[in-house]
């Protein structure tokens, strides 16, 4: 079993949504499609589904056309962002819905339904209508809707987006599990990078319409192939300054640190791709290198504190583990793990040992 | 704490309270006095109790008169719910039709009542009217003046006309609330579009549809401008509404007692029927 999109463009009037896209999503894996709003993630599901046609280019499922084919006809099954369930159908109704229309019998039905349900946490609100459940409870009926049908192609977008944090994160350590035994193509899109890495499996990166990588979720977050797709799977933004390589070492154009590139690079002017969480207010790693800064704005979040920062032209982020209080103005020390960085070069490619 | 008593906000209350006697109590107050009593001329009132409403309750033509007001509100309820739905549906939903579509809608209901009447009074005529000349013209025996059924469907016919744009509008409203997300769904489930209709748009429909049928209820049961204008309640008194019947009697007879006893039955009514309908909707909404 594969989905295969060959080609694939949608264009709106004079707008392009999505640009050619070449993708291949094989049989029992989760897929994440990782980009911003408006990115192009929900038309790409819609065409993956058929509820949308592609400009041009095809869809393959199982190796065969199906480009135009009906949704209806396809076996699959989407989880919105808004929990969309049927209103005044109890939670067993809704959950049985895709089923009924199938036409088996009703044995089969309560047993398939009463085993989802269960899988889900929602055996004891059966009889519930939707509009008396939690939002997680209701975003849970939805995930049953789909997974009570079997369907060969799961698409689910955005389904967390609407619950709160710790709904959020119940669910979606819930999900990758929920997909183990399937035999399906699961699709998941998300604007968020940790989503991508908490869920593993593959993971598409998109820009404007565009999919920059797909691969293997690790890899594309530790060797993305450019700095666009760098960008993409990074949350808070990277931190991106030019540097030049001469002899041994590196050096900031903007500032005097310098430190020995873990990487083989020639010399020459790279722009360097530096992840929040790899400046510190602690050392980590065998290489770091110390790095002044002006502190702009520093708050908490959860756990784990963000300090922005300016050191003449560059205006940084880091992210450090715990409570790290300091103050608007003051002047700190930061450390940065030189084996982390990702060198790019004058094209924004990454450039990769040897 | 302690709280500190202060009661001169009473005194903001004053203009409204004020306000409210003029245009509400003081009018009704009067109708009421009315009620209770036999007027004579140069102000002089006696002391009648409930004869009033004892008499308007127990004539045939009150009845016949509430009789046809409950009829013409039903038939009209009848046509218009459904038929708003339908046509709201069939509404496009994006591009240059959707403020075509919305101006058309609001036309009839941006005209004035009696404007309206006098409209489809001319509209209707059987020897110069379009609609009653083609009528009579295609073989139909038609005339609105002389004959009751008529009379009741060129009655039925302009407020429907007149009212069903409300209803198109309001559930024009209540389709567009509905995330596009829900119609995927049910495409994605296979339903068909009566299941997408019934199990989709029309629960998510109800709200604004109890509204649109409160509305038109009231409306419908209150209706005087256009039968006036229309039929003056004729032919006989075939289409003489409770309203016009009412009017008859005040102003037509100068019967005040009764009348005024008729107008608070007749207020009373329409109170109850609103209050009845809107618990029976609102104990379904807290159920589903």
């Amino acid at each position: 079993m594969s989905l295969e999109l060959k080609n694939v463009e949608k264009k709106v009037g004079i707008d392009t949504h999505i640009y050619p896209t070449n993708l291949k999503l094989e049989k029992n894996t989760i897929n994440v499609l990782l980009g911003s709003t408006l990115a192009g993630k929900t038309t790409l599901m819609q065409i993956m589904a058929g509820l949308d046609k592609p400009t041009s280019g095809e869809i393959w499922f199982n190796e065969k056309n199906v480009t135009g084919m009906k949704v209806q006809k396809r076996n699959c099954s989407m989880v919105y962002q808004q929990f969309i369930n049927y209103p005044n159908y109890t939670v067993y109704e809704n959950i049985a819905s895709p089923l009924a229309i199938t036409g088996i019998k009703e044995d089969e039905i309560k047993q398939r339904v009463g085993k989802v349900a269960e899988l889900l946490k929602l055996s004891a609100m059966l009889n519930k209508k939707p509009n008396e459940l939690s939002g997680g409870q209701q975003q849970r009926t939805a995930l049953a809707r789909a997974l009570v049908k079997d369907s060969d192609l799961i698409l689910l977008d955005e389904p967390l987006a609407n619950l709160d944090f710790k709904l959020r994160e119940e669910l979606r350590e819930e999900l990758p599990k929920l997909f183990e035994d399937r035999d399906c193509i699961v699709v998941y899109a998300t604007t968020e990078p940790s989503d991508a890495l908490m869920i593993g499996g593959n993971t598409a990166t998109i820009l404007e319409g565009k999919v920059i990588q797909y691969g293997k979720t690790l890899e594309v977050y530790n060797k993305p192939e450019n700095l666009i797709s760098a960008k993409v799977f990074s949350d808070p933004p990277m931190n991106i300054a030019e540097i030049t390589k001469s002899g041994d070492n590196c050096k900031f154009t903007d500032n005097n640190v310098q430190w020995k590139p873990s990487v083989k690079i020639k010399d020459g002017t790279y722009k360097i791709g530096i992840r929040p969480h790899n400046i510190t207010t602690y050392k980590e790693g065998n290489n770091s290198v110390e790095i002044d800064g002006k502190v702009q704005i520093s708050e908490l979040s959860g756990s784990e504190s963000l300090i922005h920062f300016t050191n003449g032209n560059l205006n940084w982020v880091s992210l450090s583990n715990g409570t790290q209080q300091k103050n608007v103005g003051e002047n700190t020390k930061l450390y940065m793990n030189t084996d982390e960085f990702l060198y790019f070069d004058q094209n924004n490619r990454l450039v990769k040992n040897g | 704490m302690n709280k500190t008593i202060n009661q001169k906000a009473w005194y903001f209350v004053i203009p409204v309270f004020v306000l409210v006697a003029f245009n509400a109590a003081i009018p009704l107050m009067t109708v009421v006095n009315y009620s209770f009593q036999e007027t004579f001329g140069n102000n002089v009132f006696a002391w009648e109790g409930t004869r009033w409403f004892k008499q308007i309750l127990l004539s045939e033509r009150f009845h016949a008169a509430l009789g046809r007001q409950f009829a013409f509100t039903f038939i009209i309820l009848l046509i218009q719910i459904p038929l708003g739905i339908g046509i709201a549906l069939t509404m496009p939903k994006k591009g240059w039709g959707v403020p075509v579509c919305l101006i058309l809608m609001s036309m009839p209901l941006l005209i004035p009542w009696n404007v309206v009447g006098a409209m489809w009074n001319i509209f209707a005529l059987p020897d110069i009217g379009f609609l009653g000349h083609t009528l009579n013209s295609v073989g139909f025996d038609y005339n609105f003046t002389q004959q009751p059924g008529d009379a009741w469907f060129t009655t039925i016919l302009m407020d429907v006309w007149h009212w069903t744009s409300l209803v198109v509008l309001l559930s024009y409203a209540g389709l567009n609330s509905i995330q596009p997300a829900y119609y995927q769904a049910a495409e994605i489930d296979g339903a068909s579009r009566w299941a997408t209709f019934r199990y989709i748009e029309l629960p998510k429909m109800k709200k604004v549809l109890t509204l649109a049928i409160l509305l038109r209820f009231m409306d419908s049961f209150m209706i005087y401008t256009e039968p006036f204008v229309l039929t003056g309640g004729g032919p006989g008194n075939t289409t003489a509404f409770l309203s016009i019947d009412l009017v008859k009697m005040a102003l037509g007879q100068f019967d005040l007692g009764p009348a005024a006893a008729m107008s608070l039955i007749y207020f009373f009514i329409v109170l109850l029927v609103c209050w009845v309908f809107y618990n029976l909707m609102m104990k379904n909404e807290a159920q589903s």
